[in-house]
């Protein structure tokens, strides 16, 4: 009998519905794969799971008991343990590695019975063993990795004796040994009979370590295949599902000079080492899955983050050691997190618009309000903001609009190179295509652009070449005409992009034939 | 889903009649807490409202004005300074010392406290801006050092005219000259010259932050460092700016202190510190900016030189008055602070 059984699971949010009508189950001692593109459904139906949202309609039934789960506690009472994406969200950083592996004992003990640190060591070195780790008991939580982190709460799920452990993504954070070791600890579960649900987008992992798949679209369940059965083209393609008509891309000319060359480029969160270039009026693409290094690139390549490199914009060497050198050598970067890091929230309109380029509204020093107010009125009117004066704060604004200052207050430099990173993230249609018509109006004046994002069918609309990013380094490179949302998700993913290139150009000829 | 559309369009019709009382109080809450308190003291005591008896709140406020600058620049950064209280207590014995034991010209012993105080300044930057120490903690450390270092230059001692030398050589040989006190001391046209050097600087401070391009460079490093240095703002120069401005504001405070009173007394700053930084926070609650605004400080400042002077006419002894401040205190932090989500 399967540990756990779904069947008619829907929830929506206000009047979208995220899941419709989902059958999913687990066996005892199974590793199930749950698979799918950014908004397919997989991270609403685990936080149902988890207890984190409630279910609207359908039944889950846990060892063939009838569940309803209101709050985490009550699916950790069901045996339902979950090792989240985000470990720092579940693990406390200012107590040591022995008090988080043990929090459970803290959390249920009587408020005034002593502790014996003596017994909780040994509690969670036994832990620990299960999950053949080891760390300095007494080590902070803060400064351990990442992959130790995830032990932690592995050995902790294992401790509240789960017997349904779900991984969110566990190897995006890891190195190659630690993706076995974890591997190794999973094939071990496997033998204790503990049901498994891993959610990850690398193929090669899914074939190592799945015994099924389920692969989710659009909120709804599409294909369940035993692993081996089908190919990764084959699951790629069912990922996508049919809308892979070539979106409304339209060729575009640029110029064969060069607008920005960095080569050696050192990455330091990611230690890899990235040459790209992209020319005047070109639209540079970089396609990658959360957690490929994309934002970290980013930053790298605007001085953000100290990275080492050779840069020449226009041809003309740069020293950037830091963002105000990039600004100064003619880049320009609107940055992921729009709130923390793009624009000033408590500021208004205007000052946000003017903040880059400040000194050309200075004389001697002393800023003129009405050359701000009427620049600020004009980019108002030309961008689309929704504001309701150049002197409304940014906080009041919403998430399209306050991209839109975001991208307009670099209008005032006369940038060579515009770097985007995730631009449509929390923006809505309208404000999406005001975007990208913003994008594409740059690049026609010559600039070049670099786009970063997670969203393929974005840059199959807009860029005139597309790189692709898996763990931080470049795996492939195509031109808009050759690429298609399988080949880009195929090298993201880890598969093979020379093999897919070869395998599209043999398909592409049968069909000519 | 109603409150999300209001805060995305905010129009003024759409705002209900409580909530225009509301937002009344939160802007002119402390100017109407102002008024009263003037308007009590003047029905209370008719020495209140007499032209000497408001020169001299002015100048009892103008030293605690100067040091509440030098802490507003630090706070519009997004910074602290602790250490101002006891910057103040080192210039007022570092001029002490250089008019009395070492008998130097007016310019001497305006120059060097002032280079002091630059120099705590950029100690208390390269502690919280280059090693990170936390604003609170690192200048609340470099208070003690300066404390320590001030006492130990004058082995405890205060210091005025001809004293006897500490090390029991004789008498020191200069005075507290003429033109030094005149900071302190001095009238111009019947007004004192602190409360004219206040009121200039106060403009001049106010002016500044408000209209030049330096000035709102630092609101927008204290507004979000990160966005500010993605957008190419020197953010740790600025931040360091802030605490030499302060450090230089604490320093000229001192020199007034020293020559208002004649001598060089040490540990003079002390009290200075805690109303330089209620005044400041005071400002925030002004015309509802919401954040440190000189302006604000200085009616802050007002405020709190206002109340000692009343409660002083009312003979509430000086301990007591310490309870009022602090109510003042909550109450204007209240008038900021609450109903700001986000």
């Amino acid at each position: 009998m399967s540990y756990l059984q779904v069947q008619q699971l829907t929830k929506s949010f206000g009047p979208v519905n995220v899941l419709k009508q989902v059958d999913f189950s687990v066996e005892p001692g199974e590793v199930h794969a749950l698979l799918g593109v950014n908004g397919a459904g997989k991270s609403t139906l685990v936080k149902i799971l988890s207890g984190d949202y409630e279910k609207d309609g359908g039944t889950i039934l846990v060892n063939g008991e009838d569940v309803h789960f209101t709050a985490p506690a009550d699916s950790q009472r069901k045996g339902i343990a979950i090792v989240v994406q985000e470990v720092d969200t579940a693990l406390i950083q200012n107590l040591s590695v022995a008090e988080n592996v043990t929090l459970d004992i803290t959390v249920e003990g009587k408020n005034l019975k002593p502790i014996s640190w003596r017994k909780r060591k040994q509690l969670a070195e036994e832990r620990l063993e299960k999950v053949q780790t080891q760390i300095p008991l007494n080590r902070l939580v803060e400064d351990c990795s990442l992959s130790e982190k995830q032990m932690i709460l592995l050995a902790r799920a294992i401790a509240s004796n789960a017997k349904l452990i779900i991984f969110d993504e566990p190897t995006a954070p890891l190195s190659e040994n630690e993706t076995a070791k974890l591997f190794h600890v999973i094939s071990e579960l496997k033998k204790q009979g503990i049901a498994m649900i891993y959610i990850s987008h690398r193929m090669n992992e899914i074939h190592q370590i799945a015994d099924r798949m389920t692969i989710m679209r659009d909120g709804k369940v599409v294909a369940v295949h035993q692993s081996g059965a089908v190919s990764t083209e084959e699951i790629i393609q069912t990922m996508l599902g049919r809308q892979l008509h070539k979106a409304d891309y339209q060729q575009r000319g640029f110029s064969s000079k060069i607008a920005l060359e960095v080569k050696g480029l050192e990455v330091p969160e990611t230690n890899k080492t990235i040459d790209l270039s992209v020319r005047s009026g070109e639209i540079l693409g970089i396609a990658g899955l959360v957690g490929a290094g994309k934002s970290e690139t980013a930053n790298a390549l605007f001085g953000a983050s100290g990275a080492k490199g050779d840069w020449s914009v226009k041809g003309k060497k740069q020293t950037i050691k830091n963002p105000r050198h990039a600004v100064k050598a003619g880049i320009s970067f609107i940055p992921e997190e729009r709130r923390k890091s793009g624009i000033l929230i408590d500021f208004s309109v205007q000052e946000n618009l003017s903040l880059p380029a400040l000194e050309s509204y200075t004389r001697a020093g002393w800023i003129s309000r009405s050359k701000e107010k009427t620049t600020a009125l004009d980019q108002i009117k030309e961008l689309g903001i929704v504001a309701s004066s150049p002197k409304a704060l940014l906080k009041h604004l919403s998430g399209g609009n306050q991209q839109k200052v975001s991208i307009g207050k670099w209008l005032n430099r006369d940038s060579d190179v515009f770097i985007f990173d995730e631009p449509t993230k929390g923006i809505d249609v309208g404000a999406k295509n005001d975007v990208f018509r913003l994008i594409t109006s740059l690049a026609d004046q010559g600039k070049g652009i670099i786009y970063f994002t997670s969203e393929f069918d974005e840059l199959l609309q807009i860029a005139d070449r597309i790189l692709v990013m898996a763990d931080g380094e470049i795996v492939d490179e195509v031109t808009n005409q050759e690429a298609t949302q399988e080949r880009l998700m195929t090298a993201a993913t880890g598969g093979n992009a020379d093999e897919t290139a070869q395998y599209q150009r043999l398909s592409a000829a049968g069909h000519h034939q | 889903m109603k409150q999300l559309n209001i805060s995305d369009y905010p129009q003024q019709d759409t705002i209900s009649k409580k909530e225009r009382i509301v937002n009344f109080f939160m802007k002119f809450g402390t100017i109407l807490a102002l008024a009263l308190i003037i308007l009590i003291f003047s029905l209370t005591n008719e020495q209140f409202l007499t032209y000497g008896n408001i020169t001299e709140i002015l100048r009892s406020i103008s030293i605690v004005t100067l040091v509440a600058i030098g802490v507003t620049f630090s706070m519009i950064v997004g910074g602290f300074d602790l250490s101002v209280g006891s910057t103040v207590s080192l210039a007022t014995v570092a001029s002490g010392a250089l008019l009395v034991w070492y008998s130097q010209e007016l310019l001497v012993v305006l120059i060097v406290p002032l280079i002091l105080g630059a120099l705590i300044g950029l100690l208390n930057a390269f502690i919280t801006v280059k090693i990170r120490i936390p604003d609170l903690i690192g200048t609340l450390a470099v208070m003690y050092i300066i404390n320590g270092v001030h006492l130990t230059y004058t082995k405890g001692y205060s210091i005025y005219s001809n004293m006897p030398l500490p090390d029991g050589s004789g008498t020191a040989p200069g005075i507290f000259i003429p033109a030094f006190q005149f900071i302190g001391q001095g009238e111009i046209f019947n007004i004192p010259f602190p409360v004219i050097l206040m009121v200039v600087i106060v403009a001049l401070v106010h002016l500044f932050l408000q209209y030049t391009r330096a000035g709102r460079l630092f609101y927008i490093t204290g507004g979000n460092k990160e966005a500010a240095r993605l957008s190419g703002v020197p953010v740790n120069r600025y931040r360091t700016y802030a605490y030499v401005i302060s450090g230089v504001f604490a320093a000229l405070a001192g020199i007034v202190l020293a020559a208002r009173i004649g001598t060089g007394q040490v540990s003079a700053g002390d009290p200075l510190l805690m109303d330089g930084v209620a005044a400041a926070l005071i400002g925030y609650s002004v015309f509802g900016a919401g954040k440190p605004n000189v302006i604000g400080t200085f009616i802050g400042a007002i405020i709190i030189g206002i109340l000692l002077n009343g409660l002083t006419m009312m003979n509430v002894p000086y301990y007591a008055q310490d309870i009022i401040k602090g109510g003042i205190l909550v109450g204007a932090l209240a008038l900021t602070y609450f109903r700001k989500k986000d």
